[in-house]
């Protein structure tokens, strides 16, 4: 058994210690806005924010999780407030088939929180997500669209 | 197959490949009736397409399958325009594949593939928005004993103009639905779209924002287990077998099943435990006589296609190789293109539930009918008893379209576990390894000029493989797979945009062992790289510009031209491009849309690529919705340039070697050029398609302008194998 804290709730999970944090978010918890895409560590469709940092939850044990502040893209929405992010996204109309999203929105929160103004070169630095789709000049302009709106 | 419904006369046949492997059913328009027929809420259609709710709700049913490419959207706008109701309150839904059949395939056809979304439907579901507007001021007329020509429907309202009253569809909708239809209907002509034509939102964003989208792999049932498999590493190999004692202790392993001749499968609590155990059970293969094959045996035979004694013609005209005997100027390069996975975001994923009486199906699909047939297939129950749900598509490219193989798993697991929901999902590396492949060919190109550098004949050798042979053998014409030729074709969807006075265009059919399948664009990929890479040698050659080499060659094909043009133009073509930016050019045709593109890099190093910028345009005939259209150039070319830079897949001892993003990369956001789209829809018919045919001008502009920084052709993809990289 292990205690998660997940969009600031604290959460008891019967799992193996070493089963990584995406099964659990998704299987154990039953929040699947969290999506798996390689298991690698490559794709970045299982980002979340852990302690605010964005981080690839299908790279990481269920344990070092434990006393850490997890943030799945279901959270992101403070008290029903759409995070600016979300907004930006939907105001240009980013995702096609949607399914990198997730993560891509997560990739993107905690870049704005670092840095609230990026460059693009911040944006390539930071944003090194997979759409196989292709959004990335419509997540381009949504990030500065969300950067200028905070 | 046991189920074929019975024929009606007035239905159009469609053939088993285009239904999806066994459904030959007829497609029965049914634009309404007396009979009111009831959606679950109790709400009336107006035509099988339109429920419209007593609180103004239109709820429009579609057949294909949303992606990504926009074509829901599209399509409840064309529905919408015709029925003139208020966008804001349009909602959409799926019949299933079971409805339609039940329903003489009211729906028409559910193959979403081939750019056919919007392009092949969109007459009927614009009559069948007409038809319920008709039927709704009809009505109002009825109530107000008026003549309908005295009223007029906007916004969801119908208007007697003279004395001003006013009904709301939600209000009419019932009257409306016991009325007979009209015979025939008038659509609107473009020139007067007010819905469609416009850059609208998807109607889709919102629940992709949040998490709250439910894709295949989210899909939950209560007591549902979940699935690992493995399949032979080697194509066309079988499963020996399996010890399942090491494993079935492990936490939460409930069976271990074999599916099919080929593959073994773990059923646990959570997926991760099926995993788990699957990882340690020990399997034995029985792998076959295709684990001698490797891929430099493939290559050699695909060279050898050069010189073949057989070949199909796919076009032809004059005598080229008489013509290139007498040229002035023979120039002559090979070309060469791999196999690539799909790789959709989504690893493939289905959930059955399977009684002695009833078998469901949830799944993302591109084709919910061929998912059906599957499913009937593997469950071994007539229509009546099965159906499949359709979910979101975290990405098809083609994988999810004529290939069900996962629902038919699927199924097999459900089988052996009467009454319990079981999902089965791939894994990365199961999705990369047992794919249905970009087809492999390479291509030998001969082109003669006269003294003047004119061009004067032209022989193109395809050499490799053919979908259609191995996917739609029904297909075929006298052995030869005519989709091999696309944008060489004389005419039809995919026609060349050049006059050359000596054409020679072949394939000789080299077909190994590993599957091919259609991967998003199909054969434009490699044909547009091999005649467009090629005209650029030719112009080269010729000492001409790319650009007035290219248009010389184009006075009979405007469509494919004025693409070229508006490319030029955009780029400056012709004046000088900012220091160290280089351009290429490309045009093609596919899916009955004229692509172009102009493609500005800069070099680093000799081998390290920056693309600035691309400017794409595309003529698809109408343009439903110009931003979506915008998305999906900027979209194919990531696709598109994903495969030049990064994509192939190779074979090892007869499997493939590529087993995730690690070896299989794709592009990133720090490599994305800056994509300028012209959306120039010159109308005509038939209409043209869009998510498919930009994806392959891309490629071709990048190599050319690589081949105007460097002077170095690169003949072959993809480029990390010359050791060429994104800067």
């Amino acid at each position: 058994m292990v205690r998660l804290n997940i969009n600031g709730k604290s959460i008891d999970v019967d799992v193996e210690a070493d089963t990584p944090l995406l099964w659990v978010i998704r299987e154990n918890v039953g929040l699947t806005g969290t999506k798996y895409g390689c298991g690698i560590a490559q794709c970045g469709a299982c980002t979340v924010h852990i302690n605010g940092v964005a981080t690839r939850s299908c790279g990481m044990q269920v344990s070092e999780a434990v006393g850490k502040q997890i943030t799945t893209i279901e959270g992101l929405a403070k008290n029903g407030a759409q995070h600016s992010v979300q907004k930006a996204w939907i105001e240009n109309d980013v995702p096609q088939c949607g399914y990198c999203q997730s993560g891509m929105i997560m990739a993107a929160a905690a870049l704005l929180k670092e840095k609230p103004k990026p460059t693009d070169a911040d944006i390539d630095a930071a944003i090194t997500n997979i759409c196989r789709c292709g959004t990335f000049q419509q997540v381009r302009e949504a990030i500065h669209m969300a950067a200028k709106s905070a | 197959m046991n189920f074929i419904p019975k024929m009606n006369r007035r239905s159009f046949i469609v053939g088993t490949a285009a239904a999806g492997g066994g459904l030959a059913i007829g497609f029965d328009l049914p634009l309404g009736g007396p009979q009111v027929i009831r959606a679950a809420d109790d709400s009336p259609e107006l035509t099988a397409w339109i429920v419209i709710r007593p609180d103004d709700t239109v709820v429009i049913r579609m057949a294909r399958s949303e992606m990504g490419q926009g074509t829901i959207t599209g399509l409840a706008q064309l529905v919408a325009e015709e029925l003139e109701c208020n966008w804001s309150k349009v909602t959409t839904e799926y019949p299933t594949p079971g409805q339609s059949v039940a329903r003489k395939r009211a729906w028409g056809d559910f193959s979403t593939g081939g750019s056919r979304g919007i392009r092949m439907s969109h007459e009927y579901v614009r009559k069948a928005g007409a038809t319920a507007r008709t039927m709704l001021v009809q009505a109002a007329a009825n109530q107000w004993k008026v003549q309908p020509a005295e009223c007029v429907a906007a916004n969801s309202v119908i208007t007697h103009t003279g004395s001003g009253r006013k009904v709301t569809y939600g209000k009419i909708a019932e009257a409306a639905a016991k009325l007979d239809p009209p015979k025939d209907v008038t659509l609107k002509d473009p020139k007067d779209w007010k819905i469609a034509g416009k850059r609208l939102k998807r109607l889709d964003t919102a629940a992709k924002t949040n998490g709250k989208m439910i894709y295949g792999a989210d899909f939950k049932m209560p007591g549902m287990l979940n699935a690992a498999i493995k399949q032979c590493p080697v194509f066309g190999g079988k499963l020996a077998s399996f010890d399942e004692a090491k494993i079935s202790g492990m936490k939460g392993v409930k069976r271990v099943v074999k599916v099919g001749d080929n593959a073994v499968a773990v059923v646990a609590d959570t997926w991760w435990h099926a995993k788990s155990a699957l990882d340690k059970l020990p399997i034995t293969w029985d792998e076959g006589p295709n684990a001698k094959v490797q891929q430099a045996a493939v290559n050699a035979r695909l060279k050898a296609g050069f010189d073949a004694e057989q070949a199909f013609v796919g076009n032809k005209n004059g005598d080229a190789k008489a013509a290139l005997a007498g040229a002035t100027k023979k120039v002559e390069a090979s070309y060469a293109y791999p196999w690539l996975n799909h790789a959709a975001m989504e690893p493939l994923n289905a959930t059955a539930l399977y009684t002695p009486d009833k078998c469901e199906v949830w799944c993302g699909t591109q084709n919910g009918e061929a998912a059906f047939a599957a499913t009937l297939a593997a469950s071994g129950l007539p229509a009546n008893n099965c159906d499949v749900h359709k979910l979101m598509l975290g990405g098809g490219f083609g994988r999810r379209g004529a290939f069900h193989d996962y629902v038919t798993q699927a199924v097999l697991i459900a089988k052996q576990m009467p009454g319990t929901p079981v999902k089965l999902l791939w894994s990365r590396e199961e999705d990369m390894q047992h794919g249905a492949y970009h087809p492999i060919t390479q291509c030998k190109l001969t082109g003669g000029l006269d003294a003047d550098g004119n061009l004067v004949a032209l022989h193109a050798r395809i050499s490799g493989q053919s979908i259609l042979t191995s996917v739609r053998p029904e297909a075929l014409v006298n052995g030869m797979d005519p989709a091999t030729f696309q944008g060489f074709a004389a005419t039809g969807e995919a026609a060349i945009g050049y006059s050359v006075p000596n054409l020679l265009v072949e394939h000789a059919m080299y077909n190994p062992h590993v599957p091919p399948g259609f991967w998003r664009g199909v054969n434009v990929n490699q044909n547009a790289i091999y005649l467009e890479c090629f005209m650029d040698e030719l112009a080269f050659e010729a000492k001409q510009d790319p650009l007035e080499f290219r248009r010389k060659l184009m006075s009979k094909h405007p469509k494919h031209l004025g693409v070229l043009n508006a490319v030029a133009e955009k780029a400056g073509w012709g004046k000088p491009a900012p220091q160290g930016i280089f351009r290429g050019i490309a045009q093609h045709m596919g899916y009955g849309s004229y692509v172009a593109a102009v493609a500005e890099i800069s070099v680093i190093d000799g081998n390290k690529i920056k693309i600035h910028r691309i400017i794409g345009a595309t003529d698809p005939g109408f343009a439903v919705n110009p931003a979506q259209i915008e998305r999906q150039i900027a979209g194919s070319f990531v696709y598109g340039l994903s495969a030049l830079f990064h994509g192939e897949c190779t074979v090892k001892d007869g499997r493939i070697v590529q087993d995730n993003f690690d070896s299989y990369n794709s592009m990133r956001i720090s490599e994305m050029p800056k994509v300028e789209a012209i959306v120039m829809p010159t109308g005509g018919t038939p209409w043209g398609g869009v998510g498919e045919p930009t994806i392959c001008v891309a490629a071709p502009a990048v190599l050319n302008a690589y081949f105007a920084a460097t002077g170095k052709r690169v003949r072959s993809v993809p480029l990390k194998n010359e050791k060429i990289y994104f800067a």
